[in-house]
């Protein structure tokens, strides 16, 4: 009987770079930026690094395949280095292949590490992307903002909210990360937004505006892992330790069989509900200090809130619009600034994500700090709501011996 | 021996229609000529639309829910053919999941095309049927009086000797070189000599000869003719050679030009089909179609054109319309205007012949899967059953989706993706009797479109890859209200 991740493993250093439209660097660049701090934070030595997974998603820009660029960029010495794409839940895969190498004692000391440059393609957005030859032959030609505003209309259509309330609520998801993110120097964007600016901006796909998007953005983000006892034996006395890792995969189901009726991520609550069970979690609202999820648009925030058990189904609106999921509510989410104001350069999101947590758990986060968190869960969602990849991360204080 | 005819007639015109006063204005400084075409709109082609995919639309119109493998061969006339070295009558076959042991057969270089396909099929179909359709998408040089005449439009014709609607009395052709205009290889435009002289010397004299010709054979006269049809775009034309040849004036059929405008080879089949749709029995009904000599068929409508009406057909297509005014959008449609649509739209466009082959009946016929076990209707078929309480491996059948309605579940207005005619507009869609898609919607009337909004399914071009001259098919939801179909 499998007795899950919890508090198996620790994360002895973090790093993240810079995010935003990063003009002045090359992917290597990035990757050397995140690791720099990561390493220096870990108080190792890099040839003490055992083994790596470099997370990366687009392989038409950015540094195409393979574990070579992560090896060649740090100057590995010649150690395994895996790389792992899974959609946008990229980055938290390259941290789960290296805490599962600690966790299984195949290694002392792993490293995970995501990066992304999405800005060199000549215009806005997402790169396209290859899909498949047969997949090409017949997929619309679909966009992130367009599938996943289908979100909203499946949304509306399951619990007949009025079209400007929905939009109203998915304002304020923005507004909240928009003044989150105004206080983190690592972020994209750095400015607060109004609701009618976030109301008034022009239409990318009916109903997401704008402003209902996350930005898009190159950077990279890095965790090395142990367990706690050669943490603590490195000197190290507050750790951060894992307390659930689970992934859960589209079949196809929801693509192809109408008991899915649109409105939310089945893949997700799957997830949850695994990684709440591995946490020893039972009432997510009350335990949970903080999240980081998937924000890639406002409306896939607000109905991953339903989702993740934060809010009943079809409250998502109004605990939005009461505020539940502020700096100052009672489950602050994107503490950091989110996706909303990091951008989303897909392979670094996840550990980005888990950075903000890892922060906040040691008390460095500044003009951010929340008071006393003890538990966070940060989420991806990659693909499409019809079939995506979903990921719930929880980590908290280390409590062991 | 049962007599050959017509046994059932479908149409399709595309709902868009330009409005030809904004063709004018636009062109009107450089030929002020083409004030005198202003009135009216032309049927216009949406960017996925093609002879192909109207041919099929009408070919479903013209089948209607009927058995199909009674069918034994397909003919397609056109002068505008998507392929000039793969045959689009065989796209056709496939796209309407007709059985494999079918003859296919292009019919093409002349305006001619759709009479004398249609003589051909007669002939053929004395021994088994012949769907027979007829389409045309017209591209005109810009400013020329042939952008503001031409329209777009398909008809398909069921030829047999099952109890036809209409039994062929008889036809005669006459073939001369008269060189009213052409298209050159490797030209894209017509170029046409003076219109006068076509008329005079063209239709008055060389139709005559055929109609005459005709009457000589068939055991009727030219004052029992009920509808006189002859697709001249030229005023007067149709009115003239009725007076020359003895044809009562009120059997002058309308060539549509105020609503419509002249789908060209497609133009004499449209005509008919339009006329079967009003007849009644015991109509003569004369078909003249001109090019390089002129066909003349005659056609005697029997007691069973009252019950076997298209669904849709010529006059349903007609009354489905949405007024385009934006001439740039025409242009662009028929790339007559080299126009930007972004970068998203750089990616490769390459078809994998391969994969296309394999997944054929997915792709061109919309087949999908019914698990034989739970039931669950699935497209795509797969080796798994998508239903979550069921899974068996290999228990689909083939399973036919083209036909069956649905609705849409969710949807967006996509103005970031690269599209032809954005925003583009996609989403889920279920099938009534289970079964579900991610597609896009084409024909969109924005002002109703909404979730819960009933659809059928349209053959449409997916993707154009212009860098090697291919184009992806694929079906596309309509909303049942802009399809003229019947729901």
């Amino acid at each position: 009987m499998a007795s899950g991740i919890r508090d198996k493993v620790a994360i002895l250093g973090m790093g993240c770079s810079k995010f935003g439209e990063r003009w002045d660097a090359e992917p290597f660049d990035l990757m050397v930026e995140a690791f720099a701090e990561c390493i220096e934070d870990a108080g190792i030595e890099k040839d003490e690094i055992q083994a790596a997974w470099l997370s990366t998603a687009i392989d038409s820009v950015n540094v195409g395949p393979s574990g070579v660029p992560l090896a060649v960029a740090l100057r590995l010495p010649f150690i395994p280095v895996t790389r792992v794409e899974n959609f946008c839940a990229s980055g938290t895969e390259a941290f789960r292949g290296a805490v599962y190498a600690v966790a299984s004692g195949a290694c002392d000391i792993a490293l995970a590490l995501g990066c992304e440059k999405l800005k060199d393609t000549g215009y806005g957005g997402l790169p396209q992307r290859t899909r498949g030859v047969t997949n090409s032959m017949y997929w619309p030609n679909l966009s992130a903002p367009g599938v996943f505003a289908q979100l909203a209309a499946g949304y509306r259509g399951a619990y007949g909210v009025d079209r400007d309330e929905l939009k109203r609520a998915m304002a304020q998801v923005s507004v909240k990360s928009h003044a989150n993110g105004a206080k983190n120097p690592k972020a994209h964007l750095q400015r607060p937004v109004t609701m009618d600016k976030v109301l008034g901006a022009p239409i990318v796909a009916e109903p997401i505006g704008l402003f209902d998007c996350c930005g898009v953005s190159d950077g990279a983000a890095a965790a090395i892992v142990c367990t706690p006892e050669l943490a603590k034996s490195l000197g190290k006395q507050d750790l951060v330790s894992v307390k659930a890792l689970q992934l859960s995969v589209s079949n196809g189901s929801e693509a192809g069989h109408n008991s899915w009726d649109g409105s939310h991520i089945k893949t997700t609550r799957i997830a949850a509900k695994k990684a709440y069970e591995e946490a020893g979690i039972r009432n997510p609202r009350e335990e949970i200090s903080m999240t980081e999820v998937h924000d890639c648009f406002s409306i896939t925030e607000l109905i991953t809130m339903e989702d993740l058990g934060l809010s009943q189904e079809g409250a998502a609106v109004k605990d939005v619009l009461d505020g539940v999921f502020d700096a100052d509510g009672e489950v602050p989410c994107q503490i950091d600034g989110g996706l909303k104001c990091f951008g989303h350069p897909i392979g670094a999101s996840g550990l980005r994500m888990l950075y903000e947590m890892y922060t906040q758990l040691l008390g460095r986060a500044d003009e951010r700090q929340l008071a006393d968190p003890r538990i966070g869960l940060t989420h991806n969602l990659g693909g499409f709501p019809h079939m995506n990849v979903s990921s719930v991360s929880i980590v908290g204080r280390y409590e062991g011996a | 021996m049962s007599k050959t005819g017509i046994t059932a007639v479908g149409g399709y015109i595309p709902r868009l229609r330009m409005q030809r006063a904004k063709i004018v204005e636009a062109n009107a400084w450089a030929n002020s000529a083409l004030k005198g075409y202003a009135k009216g709109e032309r049927s216009m082609c949406n960017w996925d639309e093609d002879s192909v995919t109207m041919a099929v639309e009408a070919a479903r119109d013209c089948l209607g829910n009927g058995p199909r493998d009674a069918v034994t061969a397909v003919h397609l006339a056109s002068t505008t053919l998507p392929f000039a070295d793969r045959q689009n009558a065989g796209i056709v076959a496939e796209a309407l999941n007709l059985p494999e042991n079918l003859s296919t057969l292009d019919i093409t270089s002349s305006q001619r095309a759709g009479t004398s396909g249609l003589i051909n099929a007669l002939n053929a179909a004395a021994n088994s049927p012949v769907l027979f359709a007829a389409a045309e998408h017209r591209r005109s040089q810009n400013g020329t009086p042939q952008e503001l005449l031409a329209g777009d439009g398909a008809a398909a014709l069921l030829v047999g000797t099952d109890d036809p609607i209409a039994t062929f009395l008889g036809g005669h052709t006459v073939s001369i070189d008269f060189v009213d205009h052409y298209r050159g290889q490797h030209h894209e435009f017509d170029y046409d000599w003076e219109e006068r002289w076509i008329r005079d010397e063209g239709y008055m004299k060389i139709v005559p000869e055929a109609v005459g010709a005709l009457f000589a054979k068939v055991d009727k006269e030219v004052t029992d003719v009920d509808r006189f049809i002859i697709p001249a775009a030229l005023r007067g034309v149709p009115a003239m050679l009725a007076k020359r040849l003895g044809i009562k004036d009120e059997a002058v059929c309308d060539v549509l030009q105020g609503i419509c405008g002249d789908t060209g080879a497609a133009h004499a089949v449209v005509l008919l089909a339009k006329a079967l749709e009003e007849a009644t029995p015991g109509e003569t009904i004369l078909v003249a179609g001109f090019g390089q000599g002129c066909d003349a068929l005659l056609f005697e409508t029997t007691d069973k054109i009252t019950s076997r009406r298209p669904g849709r057909g010529i006059n349903g297509s007609l009354a489905v319309r949405a007024v385009e005014e934006n001439y740039n959008k025409f242009q662009s449609f028929n790339q007559t205007v080299d126009k930007d649509f972004g970068k998203r739209g750089e990616v490769d466009k390459q078809t994998a012949l391969s994969t296309l082959y394999r997944n054929r009946k997915m792709l061109t016929g919309f087949i999908g899967g019914k698990c034989t076990k739970c039931g669950t209707v699935q497209f795509p078929k797969s080796r798994y059953c998508v239903n979550p309480n069921c899974g068996a491996l290999d228990t689909q059948e083939d399973h036919a989706m083209a036909d069956t309605p649905g609705k849409v579940n969710t949807y967006t207005a996509d103005s970031l993706t690269f599209s032809l005619d954005p925003p583009a507009y996609f989403g889920m869609v279920q099938f009534d009797g289970g079964g579900r898609l991610m597609v896009d919607f084409t024909d969109v009337d924005r002002d109703s479109f909404d979730i819960g909004v009933p659809v059928r399914m349209q053959f449409r071009v997916r993707e154009y890859d212009d860098e090697r001259g291919f184009r992806k098919y694929f079906w596309k939801a309509v909303q049942t209200a802009s399809s003229g179909a019947e729901a």
